[in-house]
């Protein structure tokens, strides 16, 4: 068919997430305005919700850290050819096993965030694992066998969370992490004294510290920056990736395939995991009751897709995630708008994500308005 | 230049300057083609001449670019196969169209359904009309079969038949004889023979030369989309049409040194395997291969040749038996220790097993080797190494276009199948297995893969040819096994083969029942 | 003792399959013609919301059950448009479906019932009926197993339509040929675009009517955490099934009857005797499907083409 060099598609992908960004928003304003709302005024709210006040920001960061960590799960699980709906399991088990890490080991500080935010994540990857077990022995779907896991890990959390020893007091949750182990940003220092006045010397630094901004935004640009590194630059990355593209000739040039999906799937539990970790040791403090999944594993596919399932590419595509959906939630308060526009919004982008020829459609129109009567550079 | 109104209904098919653009490519220049009623047309060319995309056209795939074309001197424009089919053409492609779950009767019947009230499928009646066609031109089929369940002739009877259960008054075949013994093409002959009886016509399209020589009437070449000219079959030689075809003088001289073959360097031991639905597949095979020769496994396609180059290549387990290479027992070494050994294997099927399409040419180059040293230290790739090594090779095999960044999967079938050879042989092999090593390459590629298999067995390597096409096998071969269910049933030096031996012993050595 | 454990496990697993099976065919619908619709649980959701609303300003939960049916198929029909006009990724535009689902349900949701996320009930008497109701003996076991919601029968009847068309008919020989080879379909002149429309807009249709069997029938109302995660225990279960509607259906039944035994073991009667702590219990189905999975099914092939978009040369 067609010789396609890397990248000289008339719809390079950053096009296509932008014009899908675009479109998804108009069609959230579309929805607005039949129902009676004026999207302006509703778009308004959102950016100020998101950028007038530094402890805006901050807030957005904070969104955004989990949903960047869990968009890096399934991104480098497709990028391995596995599809990771598990995330949502993972993150509760990496939120788990940082919880109970926090509260009941003690430690020095920074080495016990550390050591809690390592539980977490080796549980998580276990629960990732088993998944990746199971396809590689079994030959078990990895989409069925990663949603009966997500279940059992919601209950699992439900039970252990009550039991006696670890449960709260007059409360359905973990006893609270030691101070030890949080990851927010000197936590103690600035409800201190000296705190206190230094805040209010430094209006800026005052409300930004109002929220609980924590490292959890550092490991996550870390962490994928990390993941593109393994993915490209290292052999392992290489044989994952070609499990990933061809499971045939993988296993042709001696690839073990099994031990690389078990593999694969280890790490991207992980990293969801790493995200419930750091959302416990950073923000919640406690492993909590769920009466219903918490979404943000399910997000993390919604980042992945806008991000172009790439690495790098979770970083913008978690930072809008997470904006709109912070920003989203003041639509309530502000209009009386429902807050669901906002996953409209991302449903429609993501369903102008799925369609590149749509894009490729676009752009080539628009490069021939922008060349007269030319010909389009066609494939 | 008009045509008569007359002269333009003999001919069962005219096209007139057809022209057929994909993109910037030119598939079809400006092609007259005409084919007289009730006759046997060839259409000769080489693997992307634009044989194929012509035919295709007149069955309704795609519209051409310009030109006409007529239908029993009436102009058609034909926007679907429906259209076709309604007007009488029928085609049977070269990879055949059959759902492979469904019956011998649900295929034939397909988009042509014998249903009642509520579109209910009467497969009774259906039935009868197969069992009817299929002894009126002497096409036997199992109509109860499942497609996945019989013989590649017989699936090509049921795809003639599919064309005739539609009233198909032309058909076109496509390279009909590339997946047949010498016997079953001798009996495709003899059908073509009943059909033009019945006084239908028959196009096929083929390179190959002794085919045409034997069925057709007359002869349209094409080269690189244009045509060359139209000749009577019985006034040419084989060598004329070559020359017509490749454009150039074409020797089909043996160009060989003599083998000068050493001790066993693989040996099979009553080996047994099943295939992929658990049914046996390897019967106790047993054969050697030594240094310094080309052995050939020689067979109709499903008597176990692909089992058997799986359970070399450490792919497939073995239910019993064992396989010495280089003395050693390797029968339960994986496919990575395999290659550690020294063992390379050319695949069957290129695109599946032996390219990451969505890898560049780079890193395809060194799938084996991704762990070793220059190309990964301590587990981190070094990406300069790599294409330094990428670009050697592409100069070496003359790989284009030559960039080491295109992916795999925009090279054409004979790059690719250059990626995978430089691969192999570069990493200086002992034993060189190469399965179907020129499936769907032009004249120039085959050339080059042929001689580039005989430098290795003249470097003193074992090579193990398995392949479906008999006049490659008779070229390169200098020593001959025959596959038949499983097992080898003939083992033959190659100045005691030949054509005729070989069909007869591919297809069990009994008298020929297909 | 035994007779009524029996009876009640059955009841409840026939009770909660209805949902289920209905999504689970449609995936099976889909995937037979080459479309993977992952977007089951986001069009089951919306169906469960418009079923209920529906149901609920009509006064007749019948016509909300259609409804219900109409709006998955519209849902399904952006997919259709998007995978089999334009060559999208399957996955990718179901995942977009099931944000846009449940988005758009409590949207809507917020938007006629007041700011709730959750729709009035329907009164109980123009619920979905039972049919068999006082034709057995009250509370005996045939009553308690049998006089089961309309919707029950309906999915069943379902599977038995499914099989029927697909494995018996002209339309059914032909939505397999184009998810097994689209191209042996077209080149016999079968227009594969508009099959496989109508084979996604029919999953849609069957994703509704499950959510309805929710909304409308078991309970009277929709709410936000009504479906959460059924439409990908359909999914499962159509993999389980290996993709005929006969299979579907036992993995459906297999799944509510391991609720159905959780339910069971959850009783004040039996915590008594066997203190399983409900977390726990509520692990089993999940557990015993991974457990079936691994010990029976094996490696399962799903239609030849399925997930690749069809494109003509």
């Amino acid at each position: 068919m067609s010789n396609v060099k890397r990248g000289v598609l008339s719809a390079s992908p950053i096009f296509r997430t932008l014009f899908s960004v675009f479109t998804g928003l108009l069609v959230g304003a579309l929805v607005l305005f039949i129902s009676g709302y004026s999207p302006l005024k509703a778009y308004r709210v959102i950016i100020d919700g998101i950028f007038s006040k530094p402890s805006y920001i901050s807030y957005t960061i904070i969104y955004a850290t989990p949903l960047i960590m869990t968009g890096l799960s399934v991104a480098f699980a497709f990028k391995t050819g596995l599809f990771n709906i598990g995330a949502e399991g993972q993150f509760i088990m990496g939120a788990l096993g940082a919880a109970l890490a926090g509260a009941f080991v003690s430690l020095p500080p920074v080495i016990h965030a550390i050591f809690a935010a390592t539980a977490g994540i080796a549980a998580a990857a276990l629960w990732g694992g088993i998944a990746g077990y199971l396809k590689a022995r079994f030959g078990v779907n990895e989409v069925i066998a990663t949603i009966m896991l997500n279940w059992t890990a919601l209950y699992l959390n439900n039970y252990i969370v009550n039991l006696p020893g670890i449960k709260r007091p007059a409360a359905t949750a973990t006893a609270f992490i030691l101070d030890s182990a949080r990851t927010e940003v000197l936590p103690l220092w600035k409800i201190s004294e000296a705190g206190k006045l230094w805040r209010a010397a430094h209006p800026v630094w005052q409300d930004i510290l109002r929220t609980p901004l924590n490292v959890g935004i550092l490991v996550a640009l870390i962490g994928a920056v990390l993941c593109w590194w393994l993915l490209n630059r290292t052999t392992l990355g290489y044989e994952l990736r070609a499990v990933g593209h061809n499971l045939d000739c993988a296993e042709h040039v001696g690839i073990d395939i099994n031990a690389r999906m078990i593999c694969s799937m280890a790490i991207a539990g992980g990293l969801a995991g790493a995200a419930g970790a750091f959302h416990v040791l950073g923000w919640t403090r406690q492993a909590a009751e769920l009466a219903a999944m918490e979404g943000l594993g399910f997000d993390g596919i919604g980042v992945a897709l806008i991000g172009n399932a790439s690495p790098i590419g979770c970083i913008p595509a978690g930072l809008l995630f997470g904006a709109l959906k912070y920003g989203g939630s003041k639509l309530q308060f502000a209009l009386r708008a429902p807050i669901e526009v906002i996953n409209i919004v991302i449903g429609s982008i993501i369903f102008f994500v799925s369609m590149p020829k749509l894009t490729q459609i676009v752009a080539q129109r628009l490069k021939r308005r922008r060349l007269g009567r030319g010909e389009p550079h066609v494939g | 230049m008009q045509q008569a109104t007359n002269s333009a209904a003999e001919f069962a098919v005219e096209m007139r300057r057809v022209t057929k653009r994909f993109g910037d490519f030119t598939a079809n220049d400006k092609i007259d083609f005409q084919v007289r009623r009730g006759e046997v047309h060839a259409l000769l060319g080489e693997n992307g001449a634009g044989k194929s995309t012509l035919m295709n056209q007149l069955y309704g795939l795609y519209p051409p670019t310009s030109g006409d074309i007529f239908i029993n001197g009436e102009k058609v424009h034909l926007a679907s196969p429906k259209n076709a089919i309604d007007r009488g053409v029928g085609m049977v492609h070269q990879h055949f169209m059959l759902v492979q779950p469904f019956t011998v009767t649900e295929n034939i019947m397909l988009g042509r359904e014998s249903a009642g009230a509520l579109g209910i499928l009467n497969e009774a009646h259906a039935l009868r009309e197969v069992e009817a066609l299929s002894s009126r031109y002497g096409l036997s089929v199992d109509p109860r079969a499942r497609i996945q369940d019989i013989s590649v002739a017989m699936q090509q009877r049921v795809e003639i038949l599919k064309c005739l259960y539609r009233g198909a008054e032309i058909l076109i075949l496509d390279e009909p004889t590339a997946v047949l013994t010498p016997q079953e093409i001798e009996f495709l002959g003899t059908i073509i023979h009943n059909l033009t009886a019945e006084g239908k016509t028959v196009v096929i399209i083929t390179h190959k030369l002794r085919e045409i020589k034997k069925m057709a009437e007359r002869c349209t070449v094409i080269r690189r989309g244009i045509k060359v000219g139209t000749v009577d079959v019985a006034s040419r030689s084989e060598s004329d049409l070559a020359e017509m075809m490749v454009g150039r003088a074409v020797s089909f001289a043996v160009e060989k040194n003599p083998a000068r073959s050493g001790d066993t360097i693989l040996s099979l031991k009553g080996v047994h395997a099943l295939n992929n639905r658990g049914l046996p597949a390897l019967n106790g095979i047993e054969f050697d291969v030594k240094r310094g020769e080309i052995l050939a496994v020689a067979g109709i396609d499903g008597n176990g040749q692909s089992e058997l180059v799986e359970v070399l290549t450490g792919l497939r387990p073995i239910e019993s038996g064992s396989v010495y290479f280089r003395g050693d027992d390797i029968t339960r070494y994986s496919p990575g220790r395999r290659i550690e050994m020294g063992l390379a294997a050319i695949p069957e099927d290129r695109q599946k097993r032996g390219l990451v399409g969505a890898f560049t040419v780079a890193e395809n180059l060194i799938l084996e080797q991704r762990a070793d040293r220059p190309f990964s230290r301590r587990g981190v790739l070094d990406l300069k190494a790599i294409k330094r090594h990428a670009n050697k090779l592409i100069e070496r095999f003359d790989i284009r276009p030559p960039r080491e960044t295109y992916l795999a999967s925009s090279l054409s079938g004979g790059n690719q199948q250059k990626v995978i050879l430089a691969r192999e042989i570069t990493r200086n092999p002992e034993l060189l297995i190469a399965s179907q090593p020129t499936r769907g390459l032009d004249v120039g590629a085959i050339e080059y893969v042929h001689k580039r298999l005989v430098q290795v067995r003249d470097e003193g390597k074992g090579v193990l040819l398995v392949s479906l096409d008999l006049d490659e096998t008779l070229y390169l071969a200098d020593r001959i096994v025959v596959i038949y269910e499983g097992k080898i049933v003939s083992v033959l030096d190659r100045e005691e083969a030949d054509e005729r031996k070989l069909g007869l012993l591919m297809a069990g050595g009994e008298a020929v029942h297909v | 003792m035994l007779a009524d454990s029996l009876a009640f496990i059955f009841a409840t697993t026939l009770m909660y399959s209805a949902p289920l099976i209905f999504t689970a065919l449609g995936g099976v619908i889909s995937e037979n013609a080459g479309v993977v619709n992952i977007g089951l649980e986001g069009m089951m959701t919306l169906g469960a919301f418009v079923g209920a609303a529906v149901g609920y300003y009509a006064n007749d939960a019948w016509i909300g059950f259609l409804a219900a049916g109409v709006s998955g198929g519209a849902l399904a029909f952006l997919h259709a448009v998007a995978c089999v006009t334009f060559m999208a990724d399957h996955i990718v535009s179901g995942i977009a479906m099931n944000f846009i689902g449940p988005g758009l349900s409590l949207f809507l949701s917020r938007f006629f019932f007041n700011g709730a996320t959750q729709t009035l009930s329907l009164s109980l008497d123009v619920k979905i009926p039972r049919p068999l109701n006082g034709v057995f003996e009250q509370n005996g076991f045939f009553d308690m197993v049998f006089n089961q919601y309309a919707t029950v029968y309906l999915a069943l009847l379902m599977v038995v339509l499914l099989w029927f068309v697909l494995y018996r008919t002209r339309i059914g020989l032909r939505i397999r040929a184009v998810g097994e080879h689209p191209k042996a379909a077209d080149t016999l002149g079968i227009d594969v675009f508009r099959i496989k429309y109508m084979a996604v807009i029919a999953s849609g249709v069957l994703a509704g009517f499950g959510g309805a069997a929710l909304s409308v029938a078991i309970v009277s109302r929709f709410s936000a955490t009504l479906v959460s995660g059924q439409g990908f225990i359909a999914l499962a279960a159509m993999i389980f099934g290996k993709w005929r509607p006969g299979g579907t259906l036992a993995a459906c039944l297999l799944f509510s009857s391991a609720q159905g035994l959780t339910v069971f073991l959850g009783r004040a009667d039996l915590q008594r005797l066997l203190p399983i702590p409900s977390q726990l219990l509520a692990i089993i189905p999940f557990l015993l499907t991974l457990a079936v999975l691994v010990g029976f099914v094996g490696k399962s092939r799903p239609p030849a083409a399925g997930g690749v978009p069809y494109e003509k040369e």
